[in-house]
């Protein structure tokens, strides 16, 4: 063990002290450090490897303290609460937790509190709150919105936010950290301590979790842990040229799981989930227990192979980012990134799954899908050595999200509106909100926030004749309850087998976004829930299936990752790229597809953009290779067909990827002024235009509109249906947009849309880059380079805007020529 | 050969705009707005224009905005700027629920009065406004007859040709390039039709759905609403929502 004080000295009572060492364990220096924190009421950010105890640290002031008071003459309230972001992670830990307390016989009752968690055992844990609650953000914000609230937590000494690195940047961290600020009022003594896992900036954590400066949280770091060991997947067939599925290396894979004890095989979206399992299980010739994990499997059956693997009677699991953080599987001893893994900090995450109870180094093996995810699977190697991470920036909180928390406190009790603007200032990403901003939430809740002002006397929270605002009727209360939450979940459709000749719905196998088999015709064949099915149909809100083995399953085109490639790690792949000496450290092949795109176009240097135009059978095609990802380079496509659309080369469409962008078109583009049609100066006007009308702001509205509680995701008359959302919000949108255009939900859906949707700031930063630096070369041909993003085309939806018109009209021409058939 | 694929061998575009198609033998223009123009008889059709449906909600504390009115109303006024209709007909469910016309705010009375100014409004009467306006203009009734075409609010199975209704709210998802859009739409399979909500928060039932089930012959014709033009779609690129 590292870093430990010897058993004699240990500077922990009994009967922790006694605990430890008939483990044979001492205390770790961080662990010690948290419990001198606790012993000090001071706040505390821990920032420690996976593995190095981090959650007992955590836990042990705590359970010290409940240890050494003295008895209650009252029944006392909760003592300690823990929020952990995953639901299964409250699980988990409640057994990590009951042992330690059981073994010790400490007199402390810890539960925990999902949405799973069945009424009976709600109700008691009203009456009778147990010492240590586990819990998530969103049954926090639920109790915020409890009558009894105030009273349940007045005797709070402190709350633990686990895995504090993966919520804190987020809609879901807005909503915890205006939970945290209303916990603070209710028990102005409770301190706050957050458990990361290693991060780039811990002070930009320490800013959200503290409820003033940032020094009222004290920085507690732990031994680093043994740095990783990373290969790079060389597969002895060669490395595609394109795609996602990294097919050609499932034997290697294979083996590398039946050479491991337990392996944790990451893939970055739940089709290639489907795809890597079933591939894995038609080379299973030992018959290895490997299971599947993605979101859009029902819960029950993800609890299963949750359990299989505690138990530790699996060998693999095939996973998503559901498996992303940290429940605590001390067996698993190799971690498997299938396909690129786009981002540094989330890499040393998923390593960090392997080895968690072990001063052994993780082990990981990457396995890149195409030549340009080899140069992105080297590049993460390389910055996993060197401990670099992907920078994160500071937040700052959503509006929505605050309008659902004020609706929430008036549920709770009636407050006052200074009162609350300063509470809520407590909170991390709100420190900075305006009186202004926040007069506008209040508003927005109260009666919609229109300039128009008639729907005061139907006003959601009212004012008293006391001054306080307060909820307007019970109906209101209730319905807010059943919309708490900031993460917007599209619509589920079950999937169920048909039964009968009739086909009518039976047995459900899982969950699917709508959405999900939007690629998918009645008849084709698809993978779910590791087997094949056919798609029967699609009646209300089930899928009907039956079983098609042995067939082999149409694999709908998927685009690759849905998280975009880091800035961080863009730029390491293009350095990589442009260093012919650093070639070395890849396989044969992709160093020759290297050298041949040398030959015939050219390699950019780090800080330069690769630009190509070349004919390509009736059209003319425009490839440049910005590395920004798929986000960014969608919104540059849209953008630069509009420019190029006004420059007369007839623009016919585009595909993106990762590292790439073809434009094509019926004209020869070559010619072109490519210093003016890269011009940051695309980002005004255009892209407030195409904005404006682009799906994915009115996706960002939605969410915002269903967030802010403008309509409800869920109503009280059909609380188990799946389609909940009663008004299409794009309707409410165009409305919207041409009667209030500063309405705040647009204000909110536009920050959302730039922000995480268009990638709008990372698209400004590299036009700033590439200025003067754009290197053209012209081709008689397609590069080796271009094949990645051109075998694209066909494969991938028409994209965004225009593409409705598009489609209507290539509908329209298919029924003349039916007609003149 | 489908009715469809029938009709759209005799569509063409109209120089104002819209679709042009044969509806029990009389001419009549789908436009991009959701309404139909019967030129012969000057007559401009809109169905469901449920007004005042933000307000209704905001009753119950959801505060939809309270400008579908006026939305509505200006794109109505468009339409009859365009057109110049004798006769303008809404084809029920104009309001959305018996008290609308009481919430009604003065500039979108006024908006109507001016729509009303030099022409006929008639109302037919639907199942969220079963009674006539009781102080705008125009005069009420079930059903009205334009040349050979009658129209109603509610479409009724094994209707005699020459029936135009609402109600439904039709909408299609039309799919090609691999890709799907869903939008609101005209339906007809030549003898009778059934047309787009005009409301600016009214939704759209999927014309695939079994409500339409006996109303037109078999794969009728989706008439789209796209960006300044309507779209011919025929069955086969139609999908379920």
């Amino acid at each position: 063990m590292s870093g430990g004080a010897s058993t004699t000295s240990s500077p922990l009572p009994e009967p922790f002290a006694g605990w430890f060492a008939a483990r044979g364990w001492a205390p770790r220096s961080h662990q010690l450090e948290m419990v001198e924190k606790g012993r000090a009421g001071r706040g505390a950010l821990l920032i420690a490897p996976t593995g190095g105890g981090k959650t007992l640290a955590g836990f042990l002031p705590s359970l010290i303290d409940l240890t050494e008071r003295p008895r209650p003459n009252t029944p006392a309230g909760v003592h300690t609460l823990y929020i952990s972001p995953l639901k299964a992670l409250a699980v988990d830990v409640e057994r990590n937790l009951l042992a330690p307390i059981a073994e010790m016989k400490l007199p402390i009752i810890a539960e925990s509190r999902t949405g799973d968690t069945g009424i009976a055992r709600r109700q008691r844990q009203r009456v009778k709150p147990p010492d240590i609650l586990l819990t998530t953000p969103e049954q926090l914000a639920l109790f915020c919105a409890w009558e009894g609230a105030r009273r349940y937590f007045e005797d709070l000494k402190c709350v633990i936010i686990d895995e504090i690195h993966a919520i804190w940047p987020s809609k879901r961290g807005d909503l915890l950290s205006l939970g945290l600020a209303r916990l603070a009022t209710f028990a102005p003594h409770c301190r706050r301590v957050g458990l990361s896992a290693t991060v780039d900036d811990p002070d930009l954590i320490r800013d959200w979790l503290s409820p003033g400066a940032r020094d009222e949280v004290d920085l507690v770091r732990g031994a680093p842990g043994a740095a990783p060991v990373v290969d790079v997947l060389l597969s002895e067939d060669r490395v595609p040229w394109a795609g996602h599925t990294a097919r050609h290396a499932m034997p290697e894979v294979y083996d590398a799981i039946r050479a491991a004890r337990t392996a944790l095989v990451f893939v970055n979206t739940r089709f290639q989930a489907e795809f890597a399992f079933q591939e894995l299980w038609r080379l299973n010739e030992d018959s290895l227990a490997i299971a599947l994990h993605h979101g859009s499997l029902a819960a029950e059956q993800r609890r299963k192979v949750e359990a299989a693997m505690a138990r530790g009677s699996l060998r693999a699991v095939v996973c998503t980012s559901t498996l992303d953080l940290g429940i605590d599987w001390g067996d698993v001893d190799l971690v498997i990134q299938l396909a690129s893994p786009k981002g540094a900090s989330r890499m040393v995450q998923r390593i960090g799954r392997a080895n968690h109870r072990l001063d052994e180094p993780s082990r990981a093996l990457f396995v890149p899908a195409n030549r340009f995810e080899m140069l992105e699977c080297q590049a993460a190697r390389e910055a996993i050595a060197e401990n670099a991470f992907d920078q994160e920036t500071r937040r700052s909180g959503a509006l929505d999200v605050l309008a659902q928390h004020i609706m929430g406190c008036a549920c709770s009790e009636p407050f006052d509106l200074v009162a609350l603007h300063a509470e809520i200032a407590g909170a991390g990403p709100y420190k900075d909100l305006s009186w202004e901003d926040y007069e506008a939430v209040v508003d927005f809740v109260a009666t919609g926030g229109y300039a128009l002002r008639v729907y005061d006397r139907f006003a959601r929270i009212v004012r008293g004749q006391d001054g306080l605002w307060r909820a307007r009727n019970a109906e209101m209360i209730l319905r807010h309850r059943l919309n708490i939450g900031a993460i917007v979940s599209p619509a589920m459709l079950s999937v169920r087998i048909a039964a009968g000749r009739r086909a009518v719905p039976g047995r459900k196998i899982g969950e699917v976004e709508e959405g999900y088999l939007e690629l998918l015709e009645t008849g084709d064949t698809f993978v779910f829930a590791g087997a094949v099915w056919r798609l029967v149909a699609v009646t209300g809100t089930d899928v009907l299936v039956t079983p098609a083995p042995g067939e082999d399953a149409k694999m709908p085109s998927w685009g690759g990752s849905k998280f975009a490639l880091s800035t961080f790690l863009a730029q390491k792949v293009r350095a990589m790229m442009s260093d012919a000496h650093h070639w070395r450290v890849l396989p044969d092949d992709v160093r020759e597809w290297l050298e041949i795109q040398r030959d015939r176009s050219i390699i950019p240097g780090p800080d330069e953009m690769l630009l190509e135009t070349f004919p390509r059978g009736q059209r003319h095609f425009l490839v440049c290779y910005p590395f920004e990802g798929r986000l960014a380079h969608t919104t540059l496509a849209m953008l630069l067909t509009r420019r190029l659309e006004r420059a007369g080369v007839g623009p016919l469409g585009f595909v993106c990827n990762d590292y790439a962008l073809a434009v094509w078109s019926l004209k020869p583009m070559a010619g072109l002024d490519f210093a003016d049609l890269f011009d940051s100066d695309m980002l005004g006007d255009d892209l407030e235009a195409w904005l404006a009308e682009s799906s994915m702001m009115k996706a960002a509205f939605k969410a915002c509109a269903l967030i802010s509680g403008l309509i409800d995701q869920r109503s009280p008359k059909d609380r188990k249906s799946g389609r909940q959302v009663t008004f299409s919000t794009d309707l409410i949108y165009d409305v919207l947009r041409r009667h209030q255009p500063d309405h705040l939900l647009l204000r909110c859906a536009r920050a959302d849309a730039a922000q995480g949707l268009i990638d709008v700031k990372r698209l400004g930063l590299m036009l700033e880059r590439i200025r003067g630096r754009i290197r053209h070369a012209e081709l008689d041909h397609l590069s080796p380079f271009s094949v990645s993003v051109i075998l694209e085309i066909g494969r991938q939806r028409a994209p965004g805007e225009g593409a409705g018109e598009m489609i209507l009209m290539d509908a329209a021409e298919d029924l003349i020529a039916e007609a003149v058939a | 050969m489908s009715a469809a694929a029938l009709l759209a061998e005799t569509a063409s575009q109209h120089p104002l705009g819209g679709l042009t198609l044969t509806l029990a033998g009389e001419a009549v223009v789908c436009r991009p707005s959701g309404a139909l123009w019967v030129e012969a008889a000057q007559a401009l059709i809109v169905a469901d224009l449920h007004l005042e449906k933000g307000s209704f909600y905001a009753v119950r504390g959801q505060m939809l905005p309270p400008y579908d009115t006026a939305e509505t109303l200006r794109r109505l006024a468009g339409e009859v700027a365009a057109l110049r209709p004798e006769i303008v007909v809404f084809l029920g469910d104009s309001f959305h629920d018996r008290g609308a016309e009481a919430r009604l705010g003065p500039d979108d009375c006024a908006a109507l009065s001016g729509i009303a100014c030099g022409r006929r409004l008639v109302w037919v009467t639907g199942n969220h406004d079963p009674d006539a306006p009781a102080s705008l203009p125009g005069d009420a009734a079930e059903t009205i007859r334009v040349g050979p075409l009658t129209l109603v609010h509610e479409p009724l199975p094994g209707a005699a040709p020459g029936e135009i209704a609402g109600h439904l709210h039709p909408c299609a998802r039309v799919r090609a390039r691999g890709a799907s859009v869903r939008r609101r739409c005209f339906v007809t399979d030549g003898a009778r039709m059934i047309l787009p909500a005009f409301g600016a928060l009214t939704g759209g039932l999927n014309i695939r759905d079994t409500a339409y089930r006996g109303l037109f012959r078999p794969r009728p014709l989706a008439a789209v609403l796209g960006a300044g033009r309507v779209h011919a779609v025929g069955w086969a690129s139609l999908r379920d929502d």
